[in-house]
């Protein structure tokens, strides 16, 4: 019999009080008995609505149906099949909008927590597995990816797999991508990611960092070298800013440097030389997960107050719920209907307040959602000696500028002809931010995923 | 790993070094830049290329002494490795079709400014250069300016070699004796450089400065070295490191630039406490 709770099992997480001192992970994982009675919930539906929510169409009635029988290595291997980077996707996705949205319990209660399940079946193969997979023979043919992001590690591990010698070209001191600059510790530890990345090495892929492809090396030079078909997953790097006045003070970051900073240079450690802002007050500018983890980096950083400034209401918080959840618990104040218009400088060039207008919303917008409109005499002013600039970012312009022949929007995304990511250059795809700009991790291996299935059949002929 | 095959001290403050890093050197050009980490927990610093060997594949940086990081970089000898180095980053000096030109450079700045002077000199351009020092042990390339330079002058603050004054007192000699320049290349501190270009503004000669904000990627991706250029915010990394420089906004890049002094002062301390530990 199916265990019909209308919630989900709660997952265990820090105290708020506790992680907001610390970078170690926030939430903890189901244990076992959690595991199994969540998974004791998956009605294990005949049409799987949920599969189909899924990017990378991950076989989720099937997974947990081993979990519930206590095989969670069987689980791991049915979600290895279509995933590569389980123990990640089961942290960051954002399930709600995508497998638990379309899941039938979700209907009159919640639906079953998939991500959470996903994430159990990953911690579990890796805490009981150290073998790394082997390296499968040479097929003699060369693919560079270029970008280590996760639409790279995964059309590099795809392709490494069916016996392609890859190379990823990393313009960082280390691989990853937006999973070790971005995403801070405490919502993804980068043991994981390094495990992820070890694995592809044992599977041959080899990783060039600091290699900025466009500057080093163009596309049409690594074709000139030998590689039979390249693969750009060089993400949405490049950070918006507002153009209000006030916004090149001290003190003013692009959500990007600052993650940067902490996360992939280290600026939280005691004994850290990557030198960092650390504010009193701080204002992040956005309402996105990236807007999230720069607040809550903020507040472990020391910070008395850190406020999200962001233009529509909360409802529109483009952020995933939990994310949100936890900056509340954390006690990250939510100014929302809130714009800044100007930034305000002390005597010594740093940023002191943030100028804001209240907005009301009106009419929908293009996107759907109701346009923010400001409201009259509504200026007021907010210390900040800090703010965050979180509001977005496009693709680089690097590859495109030094590319001849490959297509791009006004937008400055690379233009692909279909699904399989072929870009406007024979035997060049791309996919993940690059395409789509700003978007999801799982989105990003989907594509990772399906350029290297088209990548294998052109080249097989 | 990225081996040293040359180290040179050129001054008490500044040190030249020749990396063996063949894919960089086939493709760097005078302007553009690197970043260098020293080890797994440095930080990344960007540094000019100060010249660079197509055929032995190395390519020079020469820094000066400020930070925790250069005081490490320092302390690797010939033979040793830095553990990253990225290039070659930013866009190259433009230098076509420039028939006569004034290079200025100060202090560690004549070391950048040098290979751009070099290039134009090959070119054929009329290179007219003044290089300025706090005093006569700081001075640098003095030989090798003299070398390719039609004219050559050397400042001093103090006089204690050259003329004694400031670079801009020099550039304003050579434009009242009647020099016409096509361009003032003007590459050195902060300060040097927004006086370089007041003067040249009242001459209306078309003045290049070469920025060297703090950044920490050097592709476009973090914003840390955003300036005001003519009223819109420039990457310095991408879109430079060389602007207009009667357009550059100097005090908001001055302000921008002592935005971790206190955090570098507090890491020269930690480092000096150290040195005195391993010494006592």
């Amino acid at each position: 019999m199916a265990n019909m709770s209308l919630k989900k099992n709660k997952m265990p997480v820090q105290k708020p009080e506790e992680r907001t001192c610390n970078f170690d992970e926030v939430a903890l994982g189901y244990s076992e008995e959690q595991a199994l009675n969540e998974a004791e919930r998956c009605l294990n539906c005949k049409n799987k609505p949920c599969v189909k929510g899924c990017p990378v169409a991950v076989q989720i009635p099937e997974f947990i149906e081993r979990i519930r029988n206590k095989d969670f290595e069987g689980a791991y291997s049915i979600i290895s099949e279509t995933s590569s980077l389980p123990a990640i996707c089961g942290r960051v996705c954002p399930q709600e909008n995508q497998c638990e949205k379309y899941c039938v319990r979700g209907i009159k209660g919640e639906p079953v927590g998939i991500g959470r399940l996903e994430r159990f079946a990953a911690d579990r193969h890796n805490e009981d597995f150290e073998a790394k997979p082997e390296k499968p023979a040479s097929n003699g043919k060369k693919i560079a990816v270029i970008g280590s992001g996760p639409a790279g590690l995964t059309c590099a591990g795809d392709l490494a797999k069916k016996g392609y010698e890859v190379t990823i070209f990393e313009a960082l001191h280390m691989a990853g991508g937006v999973l070790v600059y971005g995403i801070p510790e405490f919502r993804l530890p980068k043991d994981i990611v390094s495990r992820e990345i070890d694995n592809l090495k044992a599977l041959g892929v080899k990783i060039e960092t600091n290699m900025v492809i466009g500057k080093i090396l163009s596309v049409d030079e690594l074709m000139e070298k030998g590689f039979d078909a390249v693969f750009i997953g060089t993400g949405a790097g490049l950070p918006r800013f507002m153009g209000i006045k006030g916004e090149n003070l001290k003190g003013v970051y692009s959500a990007n440097e600052f993650l940067t900073r902490v996360n992939l240079m280290k600026a939280y450690k005691e004994d850290s030389v990557t030198p960092i802002y650390r504010g009193k007050n701080v204002a992040v500018v956005g309402g996105g997960n990236v807007a999230m983890d720069a607040a809550r980096c903020a507040k472990r950083l020391g910070a008395q107050s850190v406020s999200i400034v962001y233009r529509r209401s909360e409802a529109e918080l483009p952020a995933r719920a939990e994310e949100v959840e936890h900056a509340k618990e954390e006690g990250i104040i939510f100014k929302v209907l809130t714009n800044p218009v100007e930034l305000l400088p002390d005597d010594k060039g740093g940023v002191q307040k943030i100028r804001c207008v209240e907005m009301e919303l009106g009419e929908p917008d293009a996107s759907g959602r109701r346009r923010p409109i400001e409201k009259e005499n509504s200026t007021f002013d907010m210390d900040a000696d800090c703010v965050i600039m979180a509001i977005g970012t496009s693709p680089n312009p690097l590859i495109k500028n030094t590319t001849k022949g490959l297509e791009t929007n006004r937008q400055g995304c690379i233009v692909t002809k279909d699904e399989s990511g072929l870009t406007s250059k024979e035997n060049v795809y791309a996919g993940g931010d690059a395409v789509t700009g700003a978007a999801t991790v799982i989105l990003a291996m989907g594509a990772g995923k399906s350029a290297a299935e088209a990548i294998d059949a052109k080249l097989k002929g | 790993m990225y081996k040293i095959v040359r180290k040179e001290i050129l001054n008490p403050t500044v040190t030249l070094m020749e990396i063996y890093a063949p894919l960089i050197a086939a493709k760097a050009e005078p302007g553009q830049f690197i970043i260098l980490r020293v080890n797994g927990d440095g930080e990344r610093i960007p540094l000019t290329v100060a010249d660079f060997n197509r055929d032995t594949g190395t390519v020079t940086i020469i820094f000066q002494i400020i930070g925790a990081t250069t005081a490490q970089l320092n302390n690797l000898e010939e033979g040793q490795y830095i553990q990253d180095f990225v290039g070659p980053l930013g866009t190259p000096t433009h230098t076509e079709g420039l028939r006569k030109v004034a290079v200025i450079g100060g202090g560690v700045g004549s070391a950048i400014a040098y290979p751009v002077a070099k290039k134009l000199h090959g070119q054929g351009c009329e290179v007219h250069s003044i290089t300025g020092f706090r005093n006569k042990d700081l001075v640098i390339l003095e030989k090798e300016f003299n070398k390719i330079s039609e004219k050559y002058i050397l400042v001093t603050d103090d006089g204690s070699r050259g003329k004694k004054g400031m670079v801009t007192d020099a550039l304003k000699e050579l434009i009242e004796s009647g020099e016409k320049y096509d361009q003032v290349i003007a590459i050195g501190p902060l300060i040097m450089m927004k006086f370089v270009c007041k003067l040249t503004k009242e001459y209306g000669i078309k003045t290049v400065v070469s920025m060297n904000p703090i950044m920490i990627d050097g592709t476009g991706m973090c914003g840390g070295c955003r300036l005001t250029v003519g009223g819109e915010t420039k990457f310095a990394c991408v879109d430079g490191p060389d602007f207009d420089g009667h357009l550059v906004d100097f005090d908001e890049a001055m302000a921008r630039s002592a935005m971790y002094r206190d955090f570098e002062a507090d890491q020269r301390e930690k480092n000096c406490r150290l040195f005195k530990k391993e010494e006592g």
